[in-house]
């Protein structure tokens, strides 16, 4: 048993929708029980993962293979390192607090959470293969049921942005995988046996031509999921559309996946690409227009959700600015950040969410002096703002920070920019809070809004701690990544 | 020349498909069905002793008929893959053709048996003798509902149309034989092996062969007659028109394209790219604008005519691989989605337009979630099948150094998969009308669950597949 843990890990979710299945449909309490005990499962046994892990250890940790489509090199290759847990980790413990926060949901309930169960499957494939091939398979695997989540539970506009959610992830997706193909031939040419397996991959030596239309082949499958500035037009509808628990997924976990394949794929396979001086620019230079174009829109925001999202593609900037200034503090921040980022991301979504079921209106200007009758709800919302916009003792702060160091190591002006970014991210969130929370109550609406009832305490709360607990003391965080960190750094600079 | 033991061996399948095509003109409507399986069964037996005996002497292949006809690993393979269709468009058929299904039955045989002869054709007479008991057979099919305009005018127009590709496709015979001086593919191969590619004559026979045989698979500019086709005729031989037709016509392709032709190979290369490339693009942007489920599918198929030409212009291992791996997918994939059409129901009448799938996910759950998988699997989704043949066609152009062919083979997913989600979202996303009814019988509902089931597996775990396509490589 213990040698499959990642096996079980990935495959609890799905085996849990089959059976999901077998529930019938008016069963709605017991499908959504089911469905929180297979994700806490999930989380539980992921959790031993992380007992059973050791942060010296060089390499992929619990490996498992087997052969899987042999005449193509193909294996089902699972394994983790320091980024890969942590981002697991988030993945099961995101999921659950989705299927608490979903309680409400009363439309086709089943199909709902079992659409939920195959995404957090997919989900944990991405960040847990070791082989392009499934990498590939899981990468896309999470569309399919997102495209559902959002079309059939979504807002007014959500055939629209479930459907160019869809399209243009995939159409990165499928120039990613030209990338991929292209490493393999690489790979059959050299050693003259096929195979997909980043371990057999990263012993490629290309020259430098060749990794750099394969690294512009993979950009577009991770630059459009990020996603990174000019690619960022899909997110807003998307997240705005969603129902709460998709928009909390989207963009707590499935934005991650661009970011992980950065540093999985790119940085370790086509290592000269990724140091290359005009590519490393380019990059720094769309993460700082993200960041701060993200920050701007997110100022102009009149939409309570849309906000949300807009600060989405300026705090994936940060993780993308940290992983192209190519040095242990930068990457090992921007996995921090990646964490942290779903962390409060989805607690900003999830509040919003309740919100939205109280009052049932989108504009920031219909609220306003929530927080006299809200005080509960006002308070958290408090820790989100300020965990999001990076205030010291929170967790926001340990990324970004760190990510600012190491952009300052590559030169002021960028490190100078993110700073900017930061202003500007503390001026949008508080400016939310205090239209929303702050002042007199200006519509009456609002006079009588309940407060969190306990289920909705109890989604939040694990949030809040950890929040906390990263924030007051990040050091275990930093201590897994400092090893794939620095070898990852090792990697792309040695010449 | 006599009639030896080995020429009868060789041909018993074709014998055989003859013989039950016959018999069932005489059969009582009740027992046609069972008869036909029979034959069905019987053909299949016969060719895995055929695989069984070139494995048993290690030969490469059966010549029969000094040469004319043989059966090797790659004739099997797309023999296999004609009797598959077979069986599961004759399955499928009951519901659809009330009257004259005997004669409906026969006809399905008789152009299997041309297939067949295409397929193992190894002198020009044989297989231009297997294209044009193909084609008839094809010709009556689509104008089998008679009272019906539309299937009247789509008959009429791949009649004209298709008559004078036969007639390209002889005029490029002949001009082979007047540069080989024989009619034996051997024979041409070693002629045109000490030849100048450029020769005009030539050039002008792979031209005129080119063409009839690429009308065949209605890839642009000779695909005028296909959505007209498909709109007419009766949904059944829509699918197996739109697949058992494309994979006879893509076996020929291969076995003269790398065999005799393969000298040739600088003229036609860039002909074939470019005809590929405008097939892929009008067959995805014209089946955007499609209402009729029949004609979206029929431009489908065009854009899926592309991609398999793009597994030829790479033309090594791998692509010809990519294209038994992409039309043994596409079978069941087609077949399946058409065959969802098909139970579809207005008033008696079928219904075929994508508004009519309106609701189905609440009507009928299995039914929307298998359509949902082939759609997934034509659009070339992991982890359905369809993702393997376009990934093995992808790989073999990158492999080729086609990249610019690549990206855009890879970008036209895009588009297709936008067009096969207008039925998807009719089928999740909208509310039923209530006219629409779903009627299917015993045989309808096994065939979608073999093609259902067989078009996740070969997706989830390829490899005896990726190994049954790879033997038809290896001749």
């Amino acid at each position: 048993m213990t040698e499959h843990l990642l096996s079980i890990t990935l495959f609890l979710p799905l085996a849990g929708m089959l059976l999901l299945l077998l529930i019938p449909n008016s069963q709605t309490r017991a499908i959504r029980l089911w469905s929180l005990a297979v994700s806490l499962a999930a989380l539980a046994v992921s959790l031993v993962s992380l007992a059973r892990f050791s942060n010296s250890a060089s390499g992929f940790q619990m490996v498992e293979r087997a052969p899987w489509i042999p005449t193509l090199g193909v294996q089902y290759a699972l394994g983790i390192d320091g980024i890969s847990l942590l981002l697991m980790l988030l993945t099961t413990v995101i999921c659950p607090i989705a299927f608490l926060a979903s309680w409400n949901v009363t439309q086709k309930v089943k199909a709902f959470h079992a659409l939920f169960l195959l995404i957090e499957t997919a989900t944990l494939g991405v960040f847990l293969s070791l082989d392009g091939f499934l990498f590939y398979l899981f990468f896309d695997l999470v569309l399919i049921p997102m495209y559902f989540v959002i079309a059939l539970w979504g807002g007014p506009k959500r055939l629209y942005a479930a459907l160019k959610f869809f399209l243009y992830t995939l159409c990165g997706s499928v120039l990613m995988l030209l990338g991929l193909i292209g490493l393999y031939f690489a790979h059959i040419r050299q050693f003259g046996y096929p195979s997909f397996e980043i371990a057999e991959l990263m012993k490629l030596t290309l020259p430098l031509a060749t990794q750099q239309w394969i690294f512009w082949a993979l950009f577009a499958g991770f630059a459009i999921k990020i996603p990174m500035f000019p690619f960022h037009t899909w997110l807003p509808d998307a997240h705005v559309e969603a129902p709460t628990a998709g928009s909390v997924v989207l963009a707590g976990l499935l934005l991650k996946l661009g970011t992980y394949g950065f540093l999985r794929f790119s940085l370790p396979l086509v290592p000269h690409a990724s140091s290359d001086l005009t590519i490393v620019r380019i990059l720094l230079t769309l993460s700082i227009i993200g960041i701060l174009y993200g920050a701007l829109v997110s100022l102009m925001q009149r939409e309570w959700k849309r906000l949300i999202a807009y600060s989405s593609v300026s705090h994936m900037g940060f993780c993308t600015l940290g992983i192209f200034a190519l040095n242990p503090i930068g990457i090992a921040g921007s996995v921090l950040q990646q964490v942290n980022h779903g962390i409060s991301t989805a607690l900003l979504f999830l509040l919003a969410g309740m919100m939205y079921e109280r009052r049932g209106a989108r504009e920031i200007s219909a609220y306003g002096g929530v927080a006299s009758s809200m005080p509960r709800f006002a308070f958290i919302f408090g820790v989100a703002v300020f965990s999001s916009a990076g205030l010291p003792l929170l967790n926001g702060f340990v990324g970004e920070f760190a990510i600012l160091q190491g952009a300052f190591q590559v030169g002021r002006t960028w490190a100078a920019f993110g700073v900017v970014g930061l202003v500007l991210a503390a001026a949008y969130l508080l400016w939310l809070y205090q239209r929303t929370m702050l002042g007199p109550i200006t519509h009456n609406e609002n006079r009588n809004l309940p407060d969190l009832n306990a289920r909705e305490t109890l989604v939040l709360l694990p949030l809040v701690a950890l929040a906390f607990a990263i924030g007051l003391y990040p050091k275990p965080l930093f201590d897994i990544v400092q090893k794939p960190v620095a070898e990852l750094v090792e990697r792309v600079h040695s010449k | 020349m006599s009639y030896t033991a080995q020429d009868n061996f060789a041909l018993t399948p074709e014998i055989l498909l003859v013989l039950f095509g016959c018999a069932l003109l005489f059969a009582s409507r009740r027992w046609v069905l069972p008869l036909l399986f029979t034959g069905l069964l019987c053909t299949g037996a016969v060719l895995w002793r055929q695989y069984a005996w070139l494995d048993q002497n290690r030969v490469a292949d059966l010549t029969a008929f000094s040469g004319a006809f043989t059966v090797d690993r790659f004739a099997l393979f797309f023999d296999a893959l004609f009797l598959a269709t077979t069986a599961l468009v004759a399955a499928v058929s009951k519901p659809v053709l009330r009257r004259d299904f005997l004669e409906y039955t026969a006809m399905l045989l008789f152009a299997q048996c041309g297939m067949f002869l295409i397929g193992g054709g190894a002198d020009l007479v044989t297989i231009f003798l297997g294209l044009e008991l193909m084609s008839l057979s094809f010709y009556i099919l689509v104008g089998f509902t008679r009272e019906d305009r539309r299937s009247n005018e789509g008959a009429l127009k791949f009649l004209i149309l298709g008559a004078f590709s036969s007639g390209l496709v002889a005029y490029g015979f002949s001009l082979l034989y007047a540069i080989a001086g024989s009619t034996r593919l051997s024979a041409i191969a070693s002629s045109l092996a000490t030849r100048d590619p450029h020769d005009s004559l030539l050039i002008l026979a792979l031209a005129t062969t080119g063409a009839g045989i690429l009308f065949k698979i209605a890839a642009v500019p000779f695909h005028m007659w296909a959505p007209d086709a498909y709109e007419g005729a009766p949904i059944p031989v829509a699918a197996y028109l739109s697949v058992a037709s494309t994979a006879a016509a893509m076996a020929l392709l291969i076995r003269l394209f790398t065999g005799p032709l393969a000298p040739a190979r600088a003229v036609w290369e860039p002909l074939l790219g470019i005809v590929a490339l405008a097939t892929l693009t009008l067959g995805n942007l014209a089946a955007i604008a499609q209402s009729n489920m029949k004609r979206l599918l029929g431009y489908s198929s065009i854009s899926h005519a592309g991609y398999l030409l793009l597994g030829l212009v790479a033309g090594n291992r791998t692509g010809i691989k990519g294209i038994s791996v992409y039309l043994l997918t596409y079978i069941f994939m087609t077949v399946g989605a058409f065959t969802i059409v098909l139970t579809l129901k207005r008033e008696g009448a079928s219904a075929e337009n994508v508004s009519d799938l309106d609701g189905l996910a609440k009507s009928h759950p299995w039914n929307a979630f298998l359509m949902l998988v082939f759609l997934l699997s034509l659009a070339g989704l992991p982890p359905t099948a369809g993702f393997l043949g376009k990934y093995f066609v992808l790989q073999a152009l990158v492999e080729t150094g086609h990249y610019a062919l690549a990206a855009a083979g890879t970008l036209y997913v895009i588009v297709a998969l936008y067009y096969y989600f207008r039925m998807v979202r009719a089928m999740f996303m909208m509310q039923p009308s209530g006219a629409v009814v779903v009627e299917s019988t015993w045989s309808v509902r096994v065939a979608l669950a073999v093609s259902g089931a067989l078009t996740l597996a070969i997706g989830l775990y390829p490899e005896p597949f990726l190994r049954f396509a790879e033997s038809s490589v290896a001749r």
